[in-house]
């Protein structure tokens, strides 16, 4: 406690960095996983190698990929935009099969009914069909968000800034203090964020609240009735 | 593009494969830690999965430690107990292992729960008793998901290793490493396109194996 109250300012400057890292991949995950999704469902021959190859990309290890992607997208090694779009590519890798998953899980009355009632295509995706699929989509964004937090202090070992430099610098000025530190911070940032979205996610899906959640006995209990 | 052409010589170069600082064996290193810390992190989980599946005691702590381990940042980790533990293999064990047990716990609680109530109930009306419907039901048809989360945890293990040199331990991470202190940039490439390779290797062949303990009906 007193080396964090002793360090706060330079806390403070990692902490700031470290969301400047985290925050556009969690974002973009999520705008690309949408239409690539859709796609995934609209277009049966894409489903496989769409969804088998964010599965792929998600096994590749993150320290490597932040040093093979400068060679690819032709940055410098010490760019912060390499962690960006290493973590969006892992975010969409987690996101994309849940995406394609809750999409294709919306009860097709409905956006019949919604085709009945002569919404066209582009409205009936984005005011029946997204919000629908909106408690997954949430489900998704949520996990991408946690780990991406985690994701970010990998950068630090090559010498990107984050709350991961509490790492670096406190393993080799042996500061048992910084490490733990930063430790609690990345974890405590994180499930911060996931309580934000959840909170989000109850402003525009109220009706996720209105839902009655039925216990197990009740299940049992209907089970016999039937 | 060159920086990748030179990455490749570098590991096509015949000279850097034997001896104890050749790919041969920082490859079989690699591999050996991955195997030992989720092998390890299995012994302790699997029955504490399946336990939790059979049960549902205590599954709410279950899903909390399995969801929660996401946040745990692996560096972080790492260098904690490099410090706790000093240098060399012992700290990167431990880490490897507790970053493990999340996903084989996952895959074996959530294995249990998924088969089928009415086998399960079918089993024990024929008499089994609770042990030889976990054993001979529940578990074989949770298999996959077991496999699932086996798998996951030795992809993130794979990649912790990585960091394992950081701290002082062998692995692909050591070329890694090197080449960042000494600037090489074709050595820390071709170290990286090494450690890819190999997790995407194990990564397929963990799918496979998925697949073959399926029941057929999945396939």
């Amino acid at each position: 406690m007193t080396w964090l109250l002793e360090n706060l300012g330079a806390v403070a400057g990692y902490l700031a960095s470290h969301l400047t890292l985290a925050l556009p991949p969690i974002a973009l995950s999520f705008l690309l996983a949408v239409p690539l999704g859709w796609l995934a469902n609209r277009f049966r021959w894409l489903r496989t190698p769409l969804l088998t190859g964010a599965g792929l990309t998600y096994a590749i290890p993150s320290l490597p990929l932040f040093i093979v992607l400068p060679i690819i997208i032709g940055t410098q090694t010490r760019d912060p935009a390499n962690i960006i779009v290493a973590l969006t590519i892992y975010g969409l890798a987690l996101m994309l099969p849940l995406t394609a998953d809750g999409l294709r899980q919306v009860n097709p009355l409905a956006l019949d009914a919604a085709k009945a009632m002569g919404y066209p295509p582009l409205r009936r995706f984005l005011t029946v069909e997204l919000p629908l699929a909106g408690p997954t989509l949430l489900a998704g964004v949520r996990v991408v968000a946690v780990s991406t937090v985690s994701l970010v202090t990998v950068g630090a070992v090559l010498g990107i800034p984050s709350l991961g430099s509490l790492f670096t610098d406190g393993f080799q000025r042996g500061i048992l203090a910084e490490i733990v530190t930063g430790i609690i911070l990345t974890v405590v940032l994180a499930l911060l964020l996931d309580g934000l979205l959840v909170l989000l996610g109850r402003v525009l899906m109220p009706w996720t609240r209105k839902r009655p959640v039925r216990t197990q006995a009740q299940d049992a209990v209907a089970e016999v009735a039937a | 593009m060159n920086y990748l052409l030179d990455a490749i010589a570098w590991i096509n170069d015949p000279t850097h494969w034997p001896g104890a600082n050749g790919i041969g064996v920082r490859l079989g290193e690699h591999l050996a830690y991955s195997v030992l810390g989720v092998l390890v992190a299995c012994v302790i989980a699997i029955p504490a999965g399946w336990w939790v599946g059979h049960t549902g005691r205590l599954r709410g702590l279950a899903v909390g430690i399995s969801g929660g381990a996401r946040a745990l940042p692996t560096l972080g980790l790492v260098t904690l107990l490099g410090i706790l533990f000093g240098i060399g293999l012992v700290g990167p064990m431990v880490a490897f292992i507790v970053l493990a047990l999340p996903s084989v716990l996952a895959g074996a609680y959530s294995g249990v729960e998924s088969a089928d109530k009415q086998a399960v109930d079918g089993a024990r009306a024929s008499g089994m008793t609770e042990m030889q419907v976990l054993l001979r039901v529940e578990v074989p048809l949770g298999l996959p998901l077991l496999i699932g989360g086996i798998r996951s945890a030795f992809l993130q293990v794979i990649a912790t290793a990585t960091l394992a040199a950081y701290v002082g331990a062998g692995g692909l991470g050591r070329f890694l490493f090197l080449g960042l202190k000494t600037q090489d940039y074709a050595q820390m490439l071709a170290a990286s396109l090494l450690v890819v390779a190999l997790a995407l290797v194990c990564d397929i062949a963990f799918a496979t194996a998925q697949r073959l303990a399926s029941p057929t009906r999945f396939r």
